[in-house]
């Protein structure tokens, strides 16, 4: 948080730490995602796996699933939307409280996949806003887990305290480029 | 179970219009639409086909040697005796009108329901004619095979939520 390292003219103690607002706003946010799991295919089943014990969700502070909307701020669209769906995504997210954010799992939510059918929605972007796209067929809980730090990088360096970077159009689009794991065997500078 | 000789023989002299045929052990008959209701009745309270499994449609477009368009397929059962029968009516596309099966088997409420949304033939004396599957304002009927599979606008008309939207 105290990147940059500016100088103050005061003494402080040791344990306070000066920060702008909006960025604790972010830190506090990126750290206590509250998923929503709209799951409607097998991308669900990975959600599942993301969020148990052996890929442990929980490290990223994202593992509280609640099956209530207006107790989460992260929705995950995990499988294909059909038509008569959509209404019902399209209130579940209304009824998810400000700031929320929208990651959209798999082939199928993203661009409705090989279901290029008469029913199913050509993904769910087109209807809901939609911050993270994670390709897969279904993705491994390693993707979704990068989508959720990918989240947390975008959140913390775009977010405002009172969601104004959700008025602007250009907000919905990352100001940096997103960071990226390193590939094994390949020295990088990542700093995680 | 196979059904028997004598019921097919019965039901050619009850009905002389209709076709017989065998396939897989299993009877198949084709009956005229006039016969439809009177089959019906008869089947049930004459012969013992209390169950109705099953209501489905066949759409013949371009299929080889192929007279009229849609065949309209009633799975049935006598579950005393076990035995299946498979009932067919042929239909143009002219003229889609068929009698309501819900008189007599109570059971093919939903299907005929799911035959209409799925292919739009129009069962005359049915309860509640409506779209069972496919949300009520969708207008074609997508299991026909003049549909086409991909590319269709009808799945475009839902309000788009955009960020600025929610934040009112």
């Amino acid at each position: 948080m105290a990147e940059g390292g500016t100088e103050v003219a005061i003494d402080l103690p040791d344990s306070v730490v000066i920060s702008k607002l909006d960025k604790l706003a972010s830190w506090c946010r990126k750290n206590s995602l509250w998923p929503m799991p709209f799951a409607t295919a097998c991308c669900g089943i990975e959600l599942m796996a993301t969020g148990a014990s052996r890929h442990d969700l929980a490290r990223f502070g994202a593992e509280v699933f609640r099956f209530s909307p207006r107790q989460c701020d992260l929705m995950i669209v995990a499988g294909r939307v059909v038509m008569k769906m959509l209404p019902v995504l399209q209130r579940i997210w209304q009824q998810m409280p400000e700031p929320k954010w929208c990651i959209s799992m798999g082939a199928c939510a993203s661009t409705g996949g090989v279901f290029d059918t008469y029913c199913v929605v050509q993904g769910v972007d087109r209807f809901i806003p939609v911050d993270m796209y994670v390709p897969g067929c279904p993705p491994r809980p390693e993707q979704l887990i990068q989508a959720i730090i990918d989240l947390q990088d975008k959140i913390q360096h775009g977010g405002r305290l009172d969601g104004t970077e959700f008025n602007r159009i250009t907000g919905e689009q990352s100001g940096r480029p997103l960071l990226e794991l390193p590939v094994i065997g390949q020295t990088t500078n990542v700093p995680y | 179970m196979v059904i028997s000789q004598e019921m097919i023989d019965r039901l050619q002299r009850q009905f002389p219009n209709c076709t017989t045929s065998e396939a897989l052990e299993q009877a198949r008959v084709v009956v005229v639409r006039q016969d439809l209701q009177e089959v019906f009745q008869w089947l049930k309270e004459e012969s013992g086909f209390d169950l109705l499994v099953d209501v489905t449609c066949v759409d013949y477009l371009n299929y080889r040697g192929a007279q009229q368009r849609f065949g309209l397929v009633y799975l049935l059962a006598n579950t005393e005796t076990s035995e299946r029968l498979t009932l067919r009516v042929m239909l143009d596309e002219t003229d889609l009108e068929v009698p309501s099966a819900v008189p007599t088997w109570e059971g093919a409420d939903w299907l005929e329901r799911e035959v209409w949304d799925m292919f739009g033939i129009h069962f005359t004396g049915h309860p509640d004619l409506r779209r069972i599957l496919m949300p009520e304002e969708f207008i074609a009927h997508p299991l026909r095979k003049d549909y086409p599979l991909q590319g269709r606008g009808e799945r475009h008309n839902f309000p788009v939520l955009t960020r600025q939207t929610g934040l009112k």
